[in-house]
């Protein structure tokens, strides 16, 4: 990395106001808005869900107990970042390309997860009204009625979910481009044709799909205009969006999910 | 032990870029980014100064016929507001002060050769572009601009059918909006690092000149703000696109049910004024900062107590987010509430005074040199004056009930974020121009310019005041078709001729500024005589910004008229010297 121009004459420089390098405290600046950014959504929901007399509490037990499951996913690769990090520190790349890649197989099955969840949710009615129409299928559930009588539900759900969805996803291609770099790029334009061509069209994630290819062309930008080997700050950095990530869902899990959950 | 961002140096270590593209067009030096801002605020604000042209022919000559608009219909009317408030506010008081002077001094006052992150920096501004030309497509799509405001207050702003203007014109109004906002978070992000991480040696926080001080704290806002912004514009595009009701309440258009339920407008102005209010201080700080600046070199003396203005523009970044209840007052928010707010937007302006009695003090028994860029400082001062005196009374409840939604509210605003963040940037325009362009503007012409601007704004904005206490309401455009309001016509009829002649004098302006950018008398490297670390480079500075070195600060940015020094000015890089005042 060419930072080596600096560390040669530091003390040009005032030493930092937090003693870290630059990129570190953009990423920390980067999440700081971020965090405004999901509570301003968190906020809407919560303005809903007040001002609605009767907020249904319909997620019976198969979604709770997924969500778990993808709350367990999450904790695990908050570990494995954190090793992944510990490798690098240790300058053992193997090492550090295996946890990442352990990291990005973790987020892989939270998203994999979410998606089968979402699409449950949506053939069993819990809808938008723009969302097209699931074809052959007349659904009966609670959550059409949800959708009917409390339209905040599914917006303030999908909304919320759907942000921290995209977050994930992104995430999972970060720390690709820093494990793999140039050879994640074929990767990802695979998984986008995989994404697109074995989604039904009426599915949200048909055109959610695209987000890959965008971010494989993004990437490919980045990767052509610095091509460079990622250091252990790279990953680092990476690992504080991960963990940042991570810690979204721990209020999105309660607030959304436990908080609506169908008890008997 | 800091280490630092190597994007910047590794760029400057390969030298200048050559080649028309890399040099001007995708350049990563921020004096190209910061002129590229600047220049893009320049083509905005005469795209918004023509649009209240437009506007104030409208008032007094109902039935004229118009260019590129033909007969003006009431909903014309409110595209042509919403898009001038939003280019005005957007893509001028927020872009130039920040994105154009920010971009190009911080760096160079703080000794750094760049930006922490250049690339971030060059994406920053094209996101800002692209903001632009998505926002000026709106002129031109069916069913034309939007109606909604630059406040784009649901449910009107939410719905596709509630208005010729808010089908497509409207989407592409959020997305610009949206897109705005990861350009100026992009750039808050730069500015934070930099000033945190690339200051030169010598150069503490309490030695960096106000104007860093208030570009870093702007950024701090923006950094906050922006991203509130972002999601309130996404939940309005879902509103609107794929049928979430955030915003909409059940409500019928044209007797038909909408298929919304259950929202709340009042959600909308919520996240838009916690986002609105302090983006009217992210348009006024950096004026402030530049204020500050050009009093103290032109009155040859040192600030009147830095400290107390540091923290005053931190306290009014930190009061900032407390009283966005103060748009609200109307919207039946609880009379505690409302109370609560109340005192808090008073609170502000104590900071807000701090730095005004620290500005006059600067000035007096100064030995003033009453240069354009310290006409216009002082015309700053003048207007923040003016205008923030109407603020308290609109911060109280009782008053606003009256006078919201009138023409007083329009004089608060224009007075002291309109007019006096554009004095902010005319000042420094002509203070900086020299080392931008290394040539001096004309100053006979410049000085014309100053009077006929300052007596124009006070000509425009003064009796909107009176428009206002007489009810006249804002964002209304049948000036003859109400008996009490064509009473007020003759104050129209004023406020009208005094828009012309104001903005016919800008293109004094900007004659001055293009020929002189080629036919200036050549500047000297420090024509002001002043201290900051941007007059010891050349004119105009090299691609790194100092050649090779980075200066070594040893005194702070102050130091006029030092008993004992050898000249009335003690540059921030010279020898250390232990002022006794
Ligand atoms: C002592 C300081 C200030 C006080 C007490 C104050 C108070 C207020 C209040 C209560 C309103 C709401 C009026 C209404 O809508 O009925 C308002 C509007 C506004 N103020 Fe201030 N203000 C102050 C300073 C400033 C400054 C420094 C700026 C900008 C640099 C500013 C910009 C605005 C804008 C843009 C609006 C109106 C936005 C709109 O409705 O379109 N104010 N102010
Ligand atoms: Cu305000």
């Amino acid at each position: 990395m060419a930072d080596s121009a600096l560390h040669d004459i530091p003390s040009v420089y005032e030493p930092s106001l937090f003693g870290t390098y630059s990129k570190k405290i953009g990423m920390w600046l980067f999440l700081l808005s971020d965090s405004l950014t999901f509570g301003a959504l968190l906020y809407a929901y919560s303005y809903g869900r007040i001002s609605t007399a009767n907020w249904p509490t319909p997620f019976h037990s198969e979604s709770i107990v997924n969500a778990t499951i993808m709350t367990a996913f999450l904790l695990t690769s908050s570990l494995t970042m954190v090793l992944a990090v510990r490798a690098s520190v240790d300058h053992n790349a193997k090492a550090q390309t295996l946890w990442l890649l352990a990291t990005m197989a973790c987020g892989a099955g939270f998203i994999i997860l979410h998606g089968r969840e979402w699409s449950n949710l949506i053939a069993e009615g819990l809808t938008l009204p723009m969302f097209p129409k699931v074809l052959g299928h007349e659904a009966a559930s609670e959550f059409v009625n949800v959708s009917q009588t409390v339209p905040q539900f599914a917006s303030t759900f999908f909304t919320l979910t759907g942000m921290h969805m995209l977050h994930v996803t992104l995430g999972v291609i970060y720390l690709g481009v820093v494990a793999l770099r140039r050879k994640f790029i074929p990767i990802l334009l695979v998984l986008w044709l995989v994404a697109w061509l074995t989604t039904p069209a009426y599915s949200p994630f048909h055109y959610g799909a695209h987000v890959l290819l965008i971010a494989a062309i993004v990437c490919a930008i980045i990767l052509w205009l610095k091509p460079k080997v990622y250091d252990s700050s790279d990953v680092e950095v990476a690992g504080l969006y991960w963990h940042f990530v991570d810690l979204v869902w721990m209020f999105i899990f309660p607030l959304v999910y436990l908080m609506s959950a169908k008890i008997l | 032990m800091a280490t630092h961002e190597s994007a910047a140096h590794a760029s400057h270590a390969h030298g200048a870029p050559q080649g028309f593209i890399r040099k001007w067009i995708f350049s990563l030096d921020h004096k190209v980014i910061g002129l590229q801002y600047y220049f893009l605020a320049l083509t905005a604000v005469f795209v918004g100064m023509f649009l209240s042209l437009l506007m104030r022919i409208h008032l007094i000559w109902p039935t004229a016929t118009l260019p590129f608009f033909g007969e003006i219909k009431p909903e014309t009317y409110l595209s042509l507001l919403t898009m001038h408030g939003t280019i005005m506010v957007f893509f001028v008081l927020t872009t130039a002060p920040q994105g154009g002077f920010g971009n190009y001094f911080l760096p160079i006052q703080i000794g750094a050769p760049d930006m922490a992150f250049p690339v971030l920096n060059m994406l920053s501004f094209w996101t800002t572009f692209l903001g632009f030309i998505v926002l000026l497509a709106a002129f031109v799509v069916t069913g034309g601009a939007p109606l909604h405001g630059w406040t784009g207050y649901a449910p009107l702003s939410a719905l596709q059918s509630a208005g010729p203007g808010e089908g497509l014109g409207a989407d592409l109004w959020i997305t610009s909006i949206a897109i705005f906002c990861i350009g100026a978070l992009m750039g808050a992000l730069n500015f934070i690092t930099t000033t945190l991480d690339m200051r030169a040696k010598g150069m503490t926080m309490m030695r960096m000149p106000l104007t860093v001080w208030a570009w870093f704290v702007t950024a701090i806002l923006g950094l906050l703000a922006f991203g509130v912004l972002l999601s309130a514009g996404i939940l309005l595009l879902m509103d609107r696109n794929l049928g979430t009701s955030f915003f909409v309440p059940l409500v019928t258009v044209n007797g038909q049910l909408t298929g919304h339920k259950g929202g709340s407008p009042l959600l909308w102005q919520h996240l838009f004024w916690f986002f609105g209010h302090p983006e009217v201080y992210i348009a006024i700080l950096p004026a402030m900062g530049m204020c500050s600046q050009l009093l103290s070199v032109f009155s040859r003396k040192p600030i009147f107590g830095y400290k107390a203005m540091v923290y005053a523009i931190m306290a009014i970044g930190f009061l900032g987010f407390m009283v966005w209840g103060h748009h609200m007052f109307m919207s039946g928010m609880s009379p505690y509430t409302a109370f609560a707010f109340s005192i808090m937007t008073m609170g502000i302006g104590v900071p807000s005074a701090i730095k005004t009695f620290n500005w006059l003090g600067t000035l007096m028994r100064g030995r003033i040199r009453f240069t354009s860029p310290m006409l216009f400082a002082i015309g700053f001062v003048s207007l923040f004056v003016t205008g923030g005196i109407s603020g308290p009374f609109l911060a109280q409840p009782v008053l606003d009930i009256y006078l919201h939604e009138t023409y007083f509210v329009i004089a608060h605003f224009h007075l002291i974020m309109g007019v006096a963040s554009i004095f902010g940037i005319f000042a420094a325009t002509y203070y900086w121009f020299p080392k931008m362009f290394g040539r001096m503007m004309n100053e006979p012409l410049a000085k014309l310019h100053f009077w006929l601007t300052f007596v124009g704004a006070y000509a425009i904005f003064m009796p909107m005041h009176y428009y206002g206490m007489s009810a006249g309401l804002r964002r209304y455009s049948q000036s003859t078709e109400v008996a009490f309001i064509l009473k007020l016509l003759p104050i129209q009829r004023f406020i009208t001729i005094a828009a012309f002649i104001t903005i016919a004098s800008q293109f004094i302006f900007v004659i001055n500024l293009f020929w002189s950018m080629f036919k200036g008398a050549k500047a000297s490297d420090n024509p002001w005589e002043a201290t900051t670390l941007e007059w010891i480079t050349a004119t105009p500075p090299p691609h790194d910004n100092f050649g090779g070195r980075t200066p070594v600060v040893n005194n702070g940015p102050y130091e006029y008229s030092v008993p004992g020094a050898p000249r009335d000015f003690v540059m921030q890089s010279d020898p250390e010297i232990k002022p006794k005042h």
